[in-house]
């Protein structure tokens, strides 16, 4: 499974550093403020601590929804005395923004995902982070370690976190038995009972759909798409805007859809269908027939940090397999560190097999990472469509 | 006369000397107790339009989201021939007259009881019935339109209650057109049962010893007296529905966006900032246009 993997990695790590280092040379010109030029990040060349000092108290994050959970921040509080005070937020753009400028002073930490990594390390919004000073570094899955999406020429900006499914969620009262394609969110039969992100991003799940059924438009990497192919997509989610009953910002949001009934099917994460089952709304969430699109999140160190301290202790704490497994069962995703697994059990039996967190290299090739779509398309051409014609595209669809 | 006494009066010397020429040129005057407002006026608030107008003329960076100042009219244009900001800006323009419409129908025979039919204790008690919801959150209010409007929710409870079909008006237009309506109707009120009160009742004494009949009287005798009045509270709520982009983002559905939507996204989301900056002048431009036609109508005076 590990060789596989890591080829797979390495292959994606190319792929990635040549796009870059093509695209950043064609914007070079046009910047006036001194923009990144060379493929090397800008912050690249800031040591990062040998050791861990005093805390500072505090420790400022923006987070995903249910990545700072009461369960593992009190005794992270009680223990290393850094008061954690998490933002929540919606997308990957908006975690972006908030990092602007370093995270402008105010914020030590984000749990980025694929698609937000590179802008923010090619941005200079987040800086190096020595992985020695986590000591459960050692025990993450191969894949994990050095991954193509936070690891830049051997250079670590950031520890990985967990990584998961985009999930089909339901109604188990208007589905008996769960629904084998992703074709129902985008069926005339559900009208005005659908939801889905509001994230361009979710281009790629259209994309995705078209991938496995229109075979003619040829598309091989959902966040790699050409004019004809991101039309074709684009042009399916405008024939399913009739059906969404709301673009869901916040995954709270999406849960009280369906707790009150509004709607019947939709796009989610994990997380929100462990907390309507905990609520005892009859909801479960599947991975259709066409696969999924996924995350595989990374804790990132603001480059103006202001309590990197604390965020050390935040990075020893979140990576060691007790935590690990907490916030794998809480949220009902994967976690990196190989030790979560007999935690998982202990605090859930089943949980390990369940969220995968022995991953068979069959489930993590079935989820489509999330990417930042680039306009080079990994063969030298600038055939596709850069993630701001997606931004302009998704205002289009939902608008 | 000794040097102490000298001194003595000279501070009082240079009080007079001020207020003197404080006296002579009026000038000096008006400066003295405009300067701290004007100033505040014109920095914080002249000067960040006027930032706001330069920035929609940049651009950024579309992989690093950096702001680039090179001068061109590209965020403009997207906004003119891109039809999806078109219907941003028109959806925007017409719920906001709708809003305040329903409002001034609303507010007009409520204010008119308040002001000239109801007793001195029925009065304090309507008005504090008005009052009464701003003192709760803005979104505490929004929140108790949502569990009343949703799928679930009151208002579906009690039509099922008398036998009839569920409305789906959660996360509609509709459901956004209610809230604003709702909301924003003390705006209405209040400058409405100004305007009502000020009218003479020897106005309307005169028009019945003339022989009009009551509409007639309420046509052409309250009606125009009160216009004023409600042409002053269309301005809180067109301007208030016009710049709100809370409502939509939790009452809205798909298809719900307004242009303070956009603009939030824009600046929370993308960082496009420039973008934003041009859009955030459309209400700027929308509500100078809106003024000038309320002073036509004499808002203004009635304020």
């Amino acid at each position: 499974m590990g060789d596989r993997l890591k080829r797979m990695a390495g292959a994606r790590q190319t792929v990635m550093g040549l796009s870059l280092v093509l695209l950043l040379a064609a914007c070079g010109g046009t910047s006036s403020n001194p923009g990144p030029a060379a493929s090397q990040p800008p912050t690249a060349g800031m040591k990062p601590p040998t050791s861990i000092g005093t805390g500072e108290g505090q420790l400022n994050l923006i987070a995903w929804e249910g990545y700072a959970e009461k369960d593992w921040v009190q005794p992270f509080q009680q223990q290393t005395g850094c008061q954690v005070n998490a933002k929540y937020a919606g997308s990957s753009d908006e975690m972006v923004t908030l990092m602007a400028n370093g995270g402008g002073g105010q914020y030590d930490m984000v749990s980025a995902s694929g698609d937000a990594d590179l802008r923010l390390i090619y941005g200079g919004d987040v800086k190096p982070v020595n992985v020695n000073l986590v000591p459960d570094y050692t025990n993450f899955q191969a894949q994990f370690k050095s991954p193509s999406f936070n690891t830049i020429n051997g250079i670590h900006y950031g520890v990985s976190l967990q990584w998961g499914p985009n999930v089909l969620l339901y109604n188990k009262t208007q589905f008996p038995s769960a629904p084998s394609s992703w074709s129902t969110i985008y069926d005339s039969k559900y009208k005005g009972q659908v939801t889905i992100p509001n994230n361009p991003i979710q281009i790629a799940d259209a994309a995705l759909y078209l991938m496995k059924t229109k075979s003619n438009l040829g598309i091989t990497d959902p966040y790699e798409l050409t004019q004809s192919q991101f039309d074709a997509a684009v042009n399916l989610l405008k024939q399913q805007r009739p059906l969404i009953k709301k673009y869901w910002d916040l995954a709270s949001q999406e849960i009280s859809l369906f707790t009150n009934h509004d709607v019947v099917i939709g796009a989610a994460w994990p997380y929100q269908t462990n907390t309507l089952q905990a609520a005892s709304v009859p909801v479960a969430d599947t991975i259709p027939a066409e696969g999924a699109t996924g995350w595989a999140d990374t804790w990132m160190l603001g480059t103006k940090a202001p309590h990197p301290n604390c965020a050390y202790q935040w990075y020893k704490w979140i990576s060691t397999p007790h935590v690990q497994a907490q916030q794998a069962i809480f949220f009902g995703e994967t976690p990196v560190n190989s030790k979560a697994c007999d935690e998982m059990e202990k605090l859930q039996a089943g949980s390990c097999a369940q969220y995968h967190a022995n991953a068979p290299a069959s489930y993590f090739n079935t989820i489509k990472f999330w990417k930042t779509p680039l306009a080079d398309c990994g063969n030298g051409k600038s055939e596709c469509m850069p993630y701001s014609k997606w931004q302009t595209a998704w205002t289009s669809i939902t608008g | 006369m000794t040097v102490g006494a000298l001194a003595r009066e000279r501070p009082a010397g240079r009080v007079t000397r001020v207020q003197a020429l404080l006296w002579r040129r009026s000038w000096m005057r008006a400066a003295l107790l405009l300067g701290p407002g004007l100033t505040w006026f014109v920095v914080i608030y002249l000067a960040s339009l006027v930032l706001l107008l330069i920035t929609a003329f940049w651009q950024i960076n579309p992989f690093t989201t950096a702001i680039e100042r090179v001068w061109n009219i590209d965020n403009f244009r997207t906004l003119v021939t891109d039809g999806t900001y078109r219907l941003i800006i028109l959806r925007t323009i017409a719920l906001a007259a709708a809003v305040t419409i329903t409002d001034a129908v609303l507010a007009f025979p409520f204010a008119y009881y308040m002001a000239r039919v109801a007793s001195r204790r029925v009065q304090t008690a309507l008005f504090a019935a008005v009052l009464l919801p701003l003192w709760a959150s803005y979104l505490a209010r929004v929140y108790a339109w949502i569990l009343i409007l949703n799928h679930d929710g009151v208002l579906n409870w009690s039509l099922l209650l008398l036998h009839l079909p569920p409305a789906s008006l959660g996360y509609t237009n509709w459901a956004m057109w209610i809230v604003f309506s709702y909301i924003w109707l003390p705006f209405m009120i209040i400058p409405t049962y100004a305007a009502l009160e000020r009218i003479p009742q020897s106005y309307l004494e005169a028009a019945a010893d003339l022989g009009a009949r009551q509409g007639q009287t309420t046509w052409d005798i309250i009606l125009p007296l009160a216009l004023p009045g409600i042409v002053a509270g269309s301005i809180f709520t067109f301007s208030l529905t016009l710049g709100d982009y809370v409502t939509p983002l939790l009452v809205g559905g798909a298809g719900s966006s307004f242009i303070g939507n956009v603009v939030y996204g824009n600046v929370g989301i993308a960082h496009n900032i420039p973008f934003a900056a041009a859009l955030a002048v459309v209400p700027v431009a929308v509500m100078a246009l809106y003024l000038l036609g309320a002073r036509r109508l004499g808002a203004f005076e009635a304020m």
